[in-house]
């Protein structure tokens, strides 16, 4: 078990390393733009470009730069003229061509609002998605399994920003039909933590709802299948009772599959997914900061969101594949 | 009186294209301590008719009439509670594929003891000092290590004999195998044949042997019932189904059984044509469309009579006895439907 662990953690820093490098590439050798110019502003003038140029070290050759860019990346040490171009690191993404903030400051700044925004919607879309899963299962082909059935296709064929107009039209304390739930922008308001929790509420419910759907189908489809199983017929012929052969023994087997799917969705949404939901509610979060960076074409933000955003699908990935061998024992042994 | 005794037994599913027949009319009983053997080809309606005694095929689709007594009870009339105490306690069933029976996610010792746990209320060391005594008991070596393994670490052999051991961790009445052999190698099988008939021997419980393979059952059975479509064709002790056989479906699979003991044959005989469908069977006599020997009274359903001569042995063909004992005879002394093939 710990070989496997100490083997998928090498494998999860191998991941990335790869996946900064082809950051680097992305924003650094095949740029749209220039970034000198980018930076440089509106005041551009071909001075201050070559300035720009030289303090953020563009004219060096490419691999210098891209070991200077690793460098200030992941070690803090001052190696291939770090401190003279830009700073020394770790997790050192450059200043905002924009706010001249450094990146890091403005995701850290950024994440605890994802963060809240993600882990309400997990415990949400987990709490309707898996009863629902389980009871539809268990009454196939029930009036009851029908109906949650078509209402989980229908959430899950909604967009995001449809939903949340809807959500905010019915439900939002300002503009709303009846005024129940904190509407726009209400986050930016609120000081304390459970009123951020309070004006995530909508938040909350438009971005599990989806989500919820797929699991309740998946756990559906899932449970169907490991009923049919002879293990479970065993079960039953040993003199188990009904509701622990649902729980102890089919629960079990169809639930660790939704465990993958659940690390993959939480690294994704940190990552950024939750992009939709936080500008339709203004959030502050990562992914509403992506957008403002694209618009401004701000490079060293969009680059470190998305390097971040690697880190937690990298990270994730990581925790459901040891779960998943903490989950079912034949995978510890392949 | 019997410890077990099916009554007209009918075991029909509600599909889609309409009716299976699964069981149609099935009556047997199983004494204490004895082996029955239920003999027949794959989708006679054998294993539904086993499983609906533990109650294991109810659905919405299924209609079941008939009785089931067991200890003067009719386990149709029993109530979830009731079958849930006589299963794994008085009744215990393995299955054909030891690979899949097995909950992958638990270890073998956890299995086990709840099998103990839903029906005794024992300590846990008293269960699994009782778990680890059976897994002996059946044949695996060190138990109480093995006990902590999971069963993707056991062999298909090693599985069926914790198997074995977690239907009699309860001293069942009846234990009943539904194709205990079928999955393993043939040295296996052996193996699990008389592990079966040593626990049987050691315990005193009845076996009810469920098989396609008349070899399986010529060891072990005192008696035999032959199904064929839904129905018992033929029934009666070993010595009068492998030596006095009634039925040309019976014939018919002891051809095809392979004979070290007799001079080999080049190609072994076989029963031609197909099963029928149990959605729509044969009118009269199942086993019509593929017997040599119809003549017109075929059409009418033959009940499971004694037509031999013997009281006890039972069969569901319209021939008389003396012409059967000349038609069933192939070669020599051998038995079959038809010649082999040259």
């Amino acid at each position: 078990m710990l070989r496997y662990i100490v083997r998928r953690v090498l494998w999860g820093v191998v991941l990335l390393f790869l996946v900064s490098a082809v950051i680097f590439l992305i924003f650094y050798v095949f740029p749209n733009a220039d970034p000198a110019k980018l930076r440089a502003g509106r005041q551009a003038n071909p001075r201050l470009i070559s300035q720009i140029r030289e303090q953020l070290g563009l004219s060096d050759p490419i691999w210098e730069q891209f070991l200077r860019y690793m460098t200030q990346v992941f070690t803090p040490f001052d190696w291939f003229g770090a401190s003279q171009h830009g700073g020394t690191g770790p997790l050192n993404f450059g200043n905002s061509f924009q706010s001249n903030t450094p990146v890091k400051e403005i995701i850290l700044d950024r994440l605890p609002a994802t963060g809240l925004l993600v882990a309400g919607a997990v415990v949400f879309w987990l709490l309707m998605g898996l009863p629902v899963g389980i009871i539809s299962a268990i009454k196939r082909r029930s009036a009851l399994d029908r109906t949650t059935m078509v209402t989980s296709l229908a959430f899950i064929s909604a967009p995001v920003f449809w939903l949340g107009l809807v959500a905010l039209y019915l439900f939002a304390s300002d503009v709303g039909l009846i005024h129940i739930f904190p509407g726009i922008g209400s986050y930016l308001d609120a000081d304390t933590f459970l009123a951020k929790c309070w004006s995530l509420f909508l938040p909350w419910l438009v971005l599990a709802a989806a989500t919820a759907a797929i699991y309740a189908r998946y756990l559906r489809s899932s449970m169907i299948d490991v009923m049919s199983e002879d293990y479970i017929r065993t079960a039953r012929a040993k003199g188990v009772g009904e509701r622990t052969v649902i729980m102890r023994h089919e629960v079990r087997s169809a639930i660790t599959p939704i465990v993958t799917l659940l690390g993959l969705d939480i690294g994704l949404l940190l990552a950024g997914n939750a992009i939709l939901t936080e500008s339709v509610f203004n959030i502050p979060g990562v992914g509403r900061e992506i957008v403002v960076a694209i618009n401004r074409s701000d490079l060293p933000v969009i680059q470190g969101i998305v390097l971040f955003g690697a880190f937690f699908i990298v990270t994730f990935n990581l925790i459901v594949d040891i779960a998943y061998a903490y989950l079912d024992p034949r995978v510890r042994y392949q | 009186m019997s410890l077990l005794e099916i009554q007209d037994l009918k075991v029909h599913f509600e599909t889609d294209d309409g009716i299976v027949k699964a069981v149609d009319g099935a009556s047997f009983s199983v004494d204490e301590g004895q082996t029955l053997g239920i003999v027949g080809e794959s989708g006679c309606g054998k294993s539904v008719a086993n499983m609906t005694i533990l109650g294991l095929t109810q659905s919405p689709i299924t209609s079941i009439e008939g009785k089931i007594m067991f200890e003067g009870k009719n386990l149709l009339e029993a109530s979830p509670e009731e079958m849930q105490a006589i299963r794994g306690e008085e009744i215990a069933m393995i299955f054909q594929d030891p690979l899949t029976s097995l909950h992958p996610f638990y270890k073998v010792g956890s299995q086990l003891t709840e099998a103990i746990h839903v029906h005794r209320d024992v300590s846990k060391q008293d269960a699994r000092d009782r778990a680890i005594e059976l897994l002996e008991l059946v044949g695996i070596p060190d138990p109480a290590r093995r006990m902590r393994d999971y069963p993707h670490e056991f062999s298909g052999g090693m599985r069926q004999r914790v198997m074995i051991a977690m239907a009699l961790v309860n001293d069942p009445k009846i234990l009943i195998a539904d194709e205990p052999t079928t999955a393993l190698d043939v040295t296996i099988q052996a193996q699990i044949l008389r592990l079966i008939q040593s626990l049987q021997d050691r315990f005193g419980m009845a076996v009810v042997l469920i098989t396609h393979d008349l070899g399986v059952v010529a060891d072990t059975a005192n008696y035999i019932n032959v199904m064929y479509a839904g129905r018992i064709v033929e029934a009666g002790t070993l010595d009068e189904i492998f030596y006095d056989p009634q039925h040309p479906y019976t014939w018919g699979l002891l051809g095809s059984l392979a004979r070290p003991d007799r001079p080999r044959v080049k190609r072994l005989s076989q029963i031609h044509g197909q099963p029928p469908s149990l959605l729509a069977p044969p009118q009269g006599c199942h086993f019509r469309p593929r017997c040599p020997h119809e003549f017109d009274k075929c059409k009418q359903t033959p009940s499971l009579d004694p037509r031999s001569g013997t009281p006890a042995h039972l069969d569901r063909c319209w021939l008389p006895p003396e012409k059967k004992r000349t038609l069933r005879v192939i070669q020599g002394d051998q038995i079959g439907l038809e010649a082999p093939a040259a």
